[in-house]
């Protein structure tokens, strides 16, 4: 066992059995083989020095005794690595920020502590996964929805602390902004609750985010200031029937007013689920003939590319999305979305699947694209997409925000792509997805691997890739914990403000510094590269 | 007094917690009662991945890895070893992340794999 960087190997034995007297002795992890558990499995270090480990895990059940683990700790200034279910995949899994942290794990806190079917919204721990809060509805059959990200096995408080995002309506989608109300237990162990929770006996703690006062929730997202052990969210009312449909244009060419159109109509709330823009003929691993003719980066090729679309019948480009609500509803606004859409030559509408709701299990299990019906599932998890394709072992996700407008978004896809060709990384993705309200995100998964040669060159392509996003004004939402000093460095306006203002935070709130060191390049004073 | 209400509170927790299971469950369905306690924790915790049907990526993994000549499905499969399946379980493979303890025990682990190396 190696002790934390900083604390005695004496007093590390004394901290742990201190926390043992907490949780129960099993519940405190020290051998390798219980912290190779713990590694995380998409690391871009994978097996290098470098790559970040834990000395040891302590798994709480409770909020008391999160507490008193974090008493114990504090009091020997223990480095601390919150995780709620581990599960943060591409972002950094269940490993910390700064090696030799130990890890709190919060996946036995895995209480459904509300769910209201009225006023639609529920009250978790961390350790709550999409499936369960899912389970949980439908075995009591109420009218409620969830909304996941692609893996349904993530935890609702860590997807949203950490900034993720689903694929209904809106006010859902993206997680952090769902939420309302939270209880954070702070470094030295002191409990508190924000916006309404703040007052003892509150009715409406997951119903009016504000309270009184500074709104502070935010500072717990994508930080180091608490461990969060509740939290509220909203949910979606059942609706009464879902619409799956996609929108395809034929041509290269027909790329920027295709998101243009799409952008507009969600501007007018026609379109209110997560939508993305991709294409199958640029963006999905292919056969050698349209490789051949994708290798061509200029503008020529695009005559080549639309031939090809068209005698092997696809679509060009592609925008999935749902429509919910009462059918009559639904199909007015079909009718508006179509004749938007076919203002475009050769562009249309398609139904894909219609369901009312409840559905049955058959139903569910049936289900495609299951997140934009608000159905967990590990559907992308798939490691071989083809005969001879290569392992697909793990990846790090490059994800840059850009304006939502088809000249910049196809403008910022040749970029990144040529970045990738000059690296010789090959992501999957590059596809435009609509998160957010007002903005679009791009996604590139690279692969990561076992292979450190590999791994290495992922690495310097996806610096690249930060550095010419930043020249270009466009910065990452999420980012590896390996990039996340950089991620934030890159946000340096009026010489790096913004920053400092975190460090001071950190100095007031963590005094000595115990909480997630790194975590989104926040460092405690006495592990700042400045100081 | 509030500190003291707060040690006599802590004072009870500090009893060795039983040995509970963790009930991470990675399925949309609800419980159901299985004879088989291995084969239920195979379904909770296994066959969103490596169960048949849609949307299974191990399967479908499996399946291109095999191309036919063993079973995709880890259910079928007379080859497995109690030992193999630990194994793949707490060390990962591929796009499989690593499975702690908090997750599945290590009465669960040995549960499922008794399932799936079992007789037949």
């Amino acid at each position: 066992m190696t002790p934390p960087p900083g604390v005695a190997a004496a007093r590390f034995t004394q901290v742990l059995q201190q926390w043992r007297g907490v949780v129960g002795a099993e519940w405190v992890f020290t051998s390798d083989a219980d912290l190779d558990t713990y590694r995380d499995s998409y690391s871009p270090m994978y097996g290098e020095p470098t790559e970040r480990r834990a000395s040891a895990v302590v798994a709480p059940d409770s909020v008391e005794q999160v507490c008193e683990v974090m008493r114990i700790a504090y009091a020997a200034s223990v480095p601390m690595y919150p995780i709620s279910t581990g599960k943060n995949l591409t972002y950094g899994g269940s490993a910390p920020a700064y090696s030799g942290s130990v890890i709190l794990d919060l996946k036995r806190m895995n209480r459904i502590l509300e769910v209201n079917e009225r006023n639609a919204f529920a009250l978790v721990e961390p350790g709550v996964s999409y499936f369960d809060l899912y389970r949980h509805i439908r075995e009591r059959g109420l009218k409620l929805w969830i909304d996941c990200p692609d893996p349904g096995w993530g935890s609702l408080i860590g997807n949203s602390l950490d900034h993720g995002a689903g694929y209904t309506n809106a006010p859902y989608r993206d997680h952090f902004e769902a939420h309302c109300g939270m209880e954070v237990v702070l470094a030295d162990g002191e409990l508190l609750r924000t916006g309404m929770g703040a007052m003892p006996d509150s009715k409406t703690w997951q119903q009016f985010r504000y309270g009184m006062g500074p709104t502070i929730d935010g500072i717990f997202s994508q930080s180091n200031f608490g461990v969060v052990t509740k939290m509220g969210f909203w949910l979606m009312p059942e609706p009464e029937c879902a619409l799956h449909l996609q929108a395809e244009a034929t041509r290269y060419e027909d790329g920027v007013p295709f998101i243009d159109t799409l952008v507009q109509l969600i501007y007018k709330d026609m379109i209110g689920s997560q939508t993305h823009v991709e294409s199958p003929i640029l963006g999905y691993p292919v056969g050698p003939d349209l490789a051949k003719l994708r290798a061509d980066p200029s503008e020529g090729r695009a005559p080549a590319l639309n031939e090809y679309a068209k005698k092997n019948n696809f679509p060009f480009w592609t925008a999935p999305f749902c429509l919910y609500g009462p059918e009559d509803v639904i199909r007015a606004k079909l009718g508006h979305i179509r004749s938007s859409f076919e203002r475009i030559a050769g562009a249309r509408v398609r139904e894909l699947a219609f369901l009312k709701f409840p559905i049955t299990d058959d139903q569910v299990n049936s289900a495609p694209d299951k997140p934009r019906f608000g159905i967990p599932n590990l559907a992308y998890f798939t490691s071989r997409f083809a005969p001879g394709a290569p392992l697909f072992e793990g990846h790090m996700d490059f994800s840059p925000v850009v304006p939502l407008d088809g000249q910049t978004v196809r403008e910022a896809q040749e970029i990144f792509d040529k970045v990738c060709r000059e690296h010789q990384i090959t992501p999957l993705g590059g596809r435009m997805l609509l998160y957010h309200l007002r903005a679009a995100t791009l996604i590139y998964a690279i692969p990561v691997g076992r292979d450190a040669e590999a791994n290495r060159r992922a690495r310097e392509g996806f610096s690249k890739l930060m550095e010419v996003a930043a020249e270009h004004g466009w910065g990452e939402y999420r980012i590896h914990p390996a990039f996340m000093d950089k991620g934030m460095s890159l946000y340096n306006y009026n010489n790096g403000a913004l920053q400092r203002f975190h460090e001071r935070l950190k100095d007031a709130v963590d005094p000595r510094g115990i909480l997630s060191a790194g975590r989104y390049g926040i460092w405690p004073r006495h592990l700042r590269k400045s100081e | 007094m509030r500190h003291l209400a707060v040690l006599l509170a802590f004072s009870l927790l500090t009893l060795p917690a039983a040995a509970e299971s963790p009930t991470i469950s990675w399925t949309w369905r609800p419980a159901t009662a299985n004879a088989d306690p291995g084969k239920a924790e195979f379904e909770r915790a296994c066959s969103i991945c490596h169960g048949s049907g849609p949307d299974r990526p191990g399967t479908s993994s499996l399946q291109i890895k095999y191309a036919g000549k063993i079973p995709a499905l880890l259910e079928q499969r007379t080859d497995l070893t109690a030992d193999v399946v630990r194994y793949y379980i707490r060390n990962g493979v591929a796009m499989m992340p690593r499975f702690r303890k908090t997750e599945l025990t290590d009465a669960q682990v040995d549960s499922i794999a008794r399932y799936l190396s079992r007789a037949r």
